[in-house]
């Protein structure tokens, strides 16, 4: 191999370029696989606990699993950090995720939408429901204040935002929803213990369902372990994750609404 | 002590003149009422206990049957006193009896007053022996044995099962917490009755029963046998029972207890008449009990924002210092609440948090602070979560706060895992101990950010209460100025449950606990 050729293979090889049909975790360099995980092994602290940790990595496909850290935290459970080697790869180009694909409204937006598509107040109403006790998802979306400067939907023109707070019963979300004749629901699940919301999610459906309300209303959930796909699986018309605000929200619900002729719907 | 802050004593003094003006308004009010949660509490107090054969607590039997035929006013005391009288049986008997249908207390001859008296009297000093034994218990403990130093690692389960949680909690108090907290099932606090036995299918928390506050007292005695160092147990005193859960708390030696009324009213939309009523006896329990009790000022910044709101929790704190004095609360058992709540990407938020933290601690030094650690901002991002946590960690310690709430890195994700719990030990343990007597070497800069901030809080907050002096509290919440939440007098849950004192009223336990019967 002369001399040039043999520099142009070292370049090639700095420089490698992602194989987006396989890619692969990424340390320092491209397709090293590296990962780091924490975890408890109920087992007592020493080398086989950690050698424990190791094997359970070899079989979750990481290879040359490394114990960078182990601690007794007494009571037999041992706390493990490893760092290994993915062997995995995941082909990039065929995934296709749901989200809900919409150009976002601001603020001023979505209420010249009101006024020219809607002409009357739109009426949410919204709430942490089930044993959660945590307001913080639903009040950044509706409180006045909203979050990280995206106000809430109390400061829309045109929106009647009516936050019930936490803990609030799925029936009666359902009762205050049909009293103010609400054209969409919003319910937060934050916290969530042994997968709760799913449950508490579930229910509600089946509640809007054997009222005969599931059609004639929007409805939508968030926080922070909800995605789109997962909130249409359990029978939402849209779910919205982390980093999800008071506009994205509201544009999906104005123009849900357009799209389903619901500017003269009748009383719930 | 001199203020590090700078802070006008005068101010003090006034915005805690306001505050106890305020408080002492409502007493009038609160000591023509009672309520049944106050009067199951007596019966607790009293012994009665067990549930009937569909599962409805005994006390409940009992104060619903005043409730329903509209006696409840004379109180259970009279009642029971009466009717123990008349049989001859005791309490548990009683109840036993009135719930099998075998035997009708309203319909009994009604003996005069002081025979009522005498008759119950012993029955309540053996109530008062027991907590007193309790008490004893904990100081003999921490005497003998020792406790960890302030500020107290504070730390939660919420397994849902008891005995998981019992598991977490000795792990946790081998690992170096000093105050394990077992999360309530949050739906309890609008139950009107304490469930009965142990819990092992919660969702969020376990029930706060008597069943698990023995199981829970007796894993973390055990583990603080083993390593040396008395670990406190913490429960809620809240919601519709409150009262209640402060009786069989103090029966069973719990050592800390969330109890705040203005919390329930808030963020529980109980009705304030009822609550306040109960957190009253409740109070006077804690306080009789050597129990410490926690505020929930930390809440309000949940809600509201923690940098504007600022002056709502100091005011808060004011009024709820002012209530505790009414039911004879030391100050030491005052766990007034506020949080390191500020959003991270303000520029200066720790030296405000900083300033708040001292200010909270040069206005109330004796009370034992509970600080709440980061929970709105909490992203997810579990990295820097850590270093939210550890500054959070540091203003507590600069400033000597008492009972420390630590920070987890699963906040709003999920309830802490095993090593959660661990790493939060470890990041707390380990910046009190680097940076202990940080606050003795530290002052701050003569009308620097951190004075001014101070005291810009307490001057907004005096305005506050000086309001609220004026227009009272009730009107106040209705207001929403708390929060940021508005509640009616008359709305909310519980209401029902209120009810006016007639001359034959009487509650054999305030003036023996508030007296400090030995």
């Amino acid at each position: 191999m002369d001399t040039e050729k043999q520099m142009n293979t070292m370049v090639d090889t700095a420089v490698a370029e992602v194989d987006l049909k396989k890619v692969k975790p990424y340390g320092d360099t491209m397709n090293d696989g590296m990962m780091e995980l924490a975890f408890t092994l109920p087992v007592p602290y020493g080398e086989e606990a950690s050698e424990a940790g190791k094997i359970l990595a070899k079989k979750m496909g990481l290879t040359e699993p490394s114990v960078v850290y182990s601690k007794d935290m007494g009571g037999n459970f041992t706390f493990i950090v490893l760092y290994g080697k993915c062997s995995h790869t995941v082909d990039y180009t065929e995934i296709k995720v749901t989200k809900v694909e919409q150009n976002v409204m601001d603020r001023d937006q979505c209420g010249v939408f009101i006024e020219e598509n809607i002409g009357r107040p739109v009426v949410i109403v919204g709430a942490s429901t089930g044993s959660d006790a945590h307001t913080v998802g639903i009040d950044a979306i509706m409180n006045m204040k909203g979050f990280h400067g995206h106000f809430g939907l109390e400061r829309y023109k045109g929106i009647e935002a009516i936050n019930m707070g936490s803990q609030v019963p799925n029936e009666e979300l359902i009762a205050k929803a049909v009293e103010v004749n609400a054209d969409a629901i919003l319910i937060s699940q934050t916290v969530t213990q042994k997968d709760v919301h799913i449950t508490n999610l579930t229910n509600m459906i089946e509640l809007l369902e054997a009222e005969g309300l599931r059609d004639k209303i929007i409805v939508a959930c968030g926080g922070p372990r909800i995605t789109h796909e997962l909130a249409q699986e359990l029978g939402y018309d849209a779910g919205f994750g982390p980093h999800s605000y008071a506009e994205d929200t509201a544009t999906f619900i104005l123009e849900e609404m357009v799209k389903r002729g619901m500017k003269d719907k009748k009383p719930l | 002590m001199k203020s590090k802050l700078n802070l006008d004593k005068k101010k003090i003094d006034e915005a805690r003149g306001y505050a106890a003006k305020i408080a002492g308004s409502l007493q009038e009010f609160i000591d023509g009422h009672t309520t049944v949660s106050t009067e199951r509490a007596v019966i607790r107090l009293l012994g009665v206990d067990g549930t009937n054969d569909v599962e409805t607590p005994l006390p409940n039997i009992m104060i619903d049957l005043l409730k329903d035929n509209g006696v409840l006013e004379k109180g259970i005391s009279f009642w029971l006193g009466n009717a123990m009288v008349q049989t001859g049986l005791g309490p548990q008997e009683i109840a036993e009896k009135v719930s099998n249908g075998e035997l009708d207390i309203l319909k009994l001859p009604i003996a005069s007053k002081k025979e009522i008296e005498e008759k119950l009297a012993p029955e309540v000093h053996a109530a008062l022996k027991k907590i007193r034994k309790q008490t004893e218990y904990r100081n003999n403990f921490i005497s003998t044995i020792g406790e960890g130093k302030k500020p107290y690692l504070y730390v939660i389960v919420a397994t849902g099962n008891i005995y998981e949680d019992v598991v977490q909690a000795k792990a946790a108090g081998r690992q170096g917490a000093d105050i394990v907290a077992v999360i309530r099932t949050t739906a309890q606090s609008l139950l009107d009755y304490v469930p009965y036995g142990p819990t092992t299918e919660g969702f969020g928390g376990t029930y706060a029963t008597q069943e698990n506050f023995k199981i829970m007292r007796k894993a973390l005695d055990e583990v603080g046998e083993e390593v040396g160092r008395y670990i406190r147990l913490c429960n809620y005193s809240s919601g519709l029972c409150m009262s209640e859960i402060a009786a069989m708390g103090a029966m069973e030696r719990l050592d800390v207890m969330l109890n705040d009324a203005l919390y329930g009213i808030l963020f529980r939309d109980i009705n304030m008449q009822r609550t306040l009523i109960d957190q009253y006896f409740s109070r006077v329990i804690i306080g009789y009990s050597d129990v410490i009790f926690n505020s929930g000022e930390d809440n309000y910044l949940t809600t509201s924002d923690a940098f504007d709101e600022a002056h709502t929790v100091l005011a808060s704190q004011f009024i709820n210092e002012q209530f505790a004095v009414l039911a004879n609360i030391k100050e030491e058992q005052m766990g007034l609440g506020h949080a390191f709540e500020m959003d991270p990407d303000m520029e200066n938020g720790f030296l405000y948090e900083l300033a708040q933290a001292m200010m909270a601690k040069e206005i109330f030094p004796k009370a034992s602070l509970k600080y709440m650690p980061p929970t709105k901002f909490m992203t997810g991002n579990i990295f820097k979560g850590a270093i939210q946590n550890a500054m959070f960690n540091m203003v507590s310690v600069w400033t000597g706060q008492s009972l420390q709430l630590l920070g987890m890195l699963t906040e709003a994700i999920h309830t802490p895992h095993m090593q959660d719990r661990y790493l939060a030990l470890e990041n707390a343990s380990y910046v009190f101990n680097n940076a202990r007597d940080l606050g003795e070497e530290v002052e701050f800069k003569q009308d620097g950010i951190i004075q001014k901030r101070a005291q810009k809080v307490l001057d907004d907050a005096s305005v506050l209460l000086s309001n609220i002096e004026e227009e009272g509290l009730f009107a106040t919440i209705e207001q929403g100025k708390f929060g940021g939440v508005k509640r009616a007098r008359d709305g909310g849950k519980g209401l029902a449950g209120v009810c006016k004192k007639d001359e034959d009223y009487f509650n054999p336990f305030i003036p023996l606990m508030m007296g400090g019967a030995k």
